[in-house]
């Protein structure tokens, strides 16, 4: 609210844009969020440019000339990755399906489960069940596909496992939502023209997804290139899966060089931001518009 | 609907069960094999453990100290869920109801933390925290995980509240409510099911958020998922049933108000609330 002191006619010209009493109680919140969340932020990247000794831009060169620092990018790249393309394929063909199905519940619960048992609990879990003694690797060998066990814990196929246990169910939810969106009219004239399914979703449901499709592979890709805890836990963080936060993480809490660890995770914010910049920049040279049917 | 009943459809189709069906089986097994190691007395090298036993669980208690830590999880659950709903659900109605400048930008300020991963941001905010004294305590661990809970209450709250016809309020306030008793008699009672949905979610959101409890913790201020974090990091140190059984306590705290918060929302809310707004 403006002053009260104010003349009476700047309050109703500020209400007339829209900022009253109403208006204001945005303030705690967004308040709250410049403090905790912006400020951190452009506070870190002012404090990544003043580094503990050399000049300004010493904590990228140590980390862009460090083999051990900057192929953390690379190694973090090639988890997330194909995760998220596989995600994302095989969430296109599985929505199809779901969409047509009466009771989704249940099936929609399931896959709600590992989100929300997050990614330590998944962690712990594949360390008894993808271990060389573990039910997976028995069954393999039950069923003679392998001679011995395999080792798929503390390995890249650990990590792997355990982001696409947590990544696909959220890449697959927000997909549904995305195919559940489209008119089914649209379908319907098309198979009334004589397309085929193959045609029918080339030609159809692909164009109109594109921009959908776009958004969860950029949510579910900046989630995976994020991981931590599981590859600490299920991978080898001294080696093949030293991914970038681990980086980050050591250089702020084990040598406390908090400088050198926000310009690690400046370079992280950079990455995903590439991708992201790259992705929707490939978005736009598709159909936008709407996905509802009739005339328009 | 269409159906198509060439052999190539319903191999197709059978193809994408049997992909679901992969993964689920195996996630339910992952799952499985946490609830039964954590009741076996010994399990080394064959499908089922050899006896089954309780112990663990008594162990696991005393062993990890679990009374003190599911209070200190609760108590900085529940103060996240009340401090989150208070300046969510306020901030969510004065961006349902007014228009004014610079709302893209706010709505963008919104957005950010929720697809911004915690890990990017958490390192930075855990060096301003740690700066700035409030690093490692009770209080640290609430601000760090408002971040992502206020903007996840106002984006769930928006659709609610647009959903309510502004001239209820106005006949509200023609016989005489003043803002607090508007607040309390009108939309409180009509909001309380979106209010709840939207709370109980945050509350399984925190209980399992661990990357920035994890930077933002100290010695008395760990949760339940960071405890367990750090028991299963340093292995040979206690037995793996053991951990398991707190893996089991963690699963369960954590399902039983998932169950809960499920029966007020659909399962799709919990990952694309503000999306399928903008694609129906």
């Amino acid at each position: 609210m403006s002053t009260p002191d104010a003349p009476v006619s700047l309050r109703r010209r500020l209400a007339l844009r829209g900022l009253d009493g109403t208006t204001l109680l945005i303030a705690p919140a967004l308040l709250f969020l410049l403090a905790v969340f912006v400020y951190p932020f452009l506070y870190g990247l002012w404090l990544s440019f003043a580094p503990k000794a050399g000049p300004w831009f010493s904590n990228y060169a140590a980390f862009f000339s460090d083999p051990f620092q900057y192929n953390t990018i690379w190694t973090t790249l090639a988890l997330a990755l194909p995760v998220t393309v596989i995600s994302l394929l095989v969430a296109i063909p599985v929505a199809f399906r779901v969409r047509l199905m009466r009771r989704q519940r249940l099936l929609t619960t399931i896959l709600v489960l590992p989100i929300t048992l997050g990614t330590v609990l998944i962690a712990q879990g594949l360390l008894n069940y993808l271990g060389p003694q573990g039910w997976f690797s028995r069954t393999l060998m039950f069923l003679h596909l392998t001679g011995g066990p395999v080792r798929l814990t503390h390995n890249y196929w650990g990590v792997f496992a355990s982001i696409l246990i947590t990544g696909f169910p959220f890449t697959f939810l927000l997909t549904l939502s995305y195919v559940t969106g489209i008119d089914p009219a649209l379908e319907q004239a098309g198979a009334t023209l004589g397309a085929s399914a193959w045609q029918r979703f080339r030609h159809i449901f692909l164009p109109l997804l594109v921009p959908g499709l776009a958004i969860s592979f950029l949510l579910s890709f900046v989630q995976s290139f994020a991981v931590f805890p599981s590859a600490v836990l299920v991978g080898a963080p001294a080696g093949p899966t030293r991914v970038i936060s681990i980086a980050a993480y050591q250089a702020a809490f084990e040598k406390y060089d908090y400088s050198m660890a926000s310009a690690i995770a400046m370079i992280m914010a950079a990455v995903q931001l590439v991708v992201v910049v790259l992705v929707l920049a490939g978005r736009n040279m598709f159909y936008r518009g709407s996905t509802s049917g009739g005339k328009g | 609907m269409i159906r198509d009943t060439s052999i190539g459809a319903r191999l197709w189709t059978t193809a994408v069960w049997v992909v679901v069906g992969f993964f689920v089986l195996n996630l339910l097994a992952m799952i499985a094999t946490v609830i039964i190691d954590s009741f076996a007395t010994r399990w080394l090298g064959t499908w089922l453990p050899v006896g089954l036993t309780t112990k663990w669980y008594s162990s696991a208690w005393s062993e990890f100290q679990l009374g003190q830590v599911l209070v200190v999880t609760f108590e900085i659950v529940f103060t996240v869920v009340l401090l989150a709903g208070l300046l969510g659900v306020t901030a969510a109605y004065a961006m349902a109801r007014r228009d004014f400048p610079g709302k893209r930008v706010v709505m963008l300020l919104f957005l950010l933390p929720l697809l911004v991963p915690p890990i990017t941001y958490g390192i930075p905010m855990a060096t301003v925290l740690y700066q700035s004294g409030v690093g490692g305590t009770f209080w640290g661990v609430v601000l760090a995980n408002l971040v992502p809970t206020v903007p996840f209450v106002v984006l769930v709250m928006i659709p609610f509240i647009e959903q309510i016809d502004p001239k209820v309020e106005a006949a509200a306030r023609v016989f005489g409510a003043g803002t607090f008793r508007l607040f309390l008699y009108v939309l409180l009672p009509m909001l309380l099911p979106g209010i709840l949905a939207a709370l109980l979610l945050v509350l399984v959101r925190t209980i399992a958020m661990f990357e920035l409890t994890f930077l933002a913790a100290g010695p008395t201020s760990q949760t339940l998922v960071v405890v367990l974090y750090y028991s299963v990091f340093a292995p040979g140190v206690r037995a793996v049933q053991s951990v398991d059984a707190m893996a089991v306590i963690y699963m369960v705290t954590t399902l039983v108000w998932l169950l809960l918060a499920l029966r007020f929302v659909n399962p799709t809310q919990i990952v694309a609330r503000a999306r399928t707004q903008q694609a129906n």
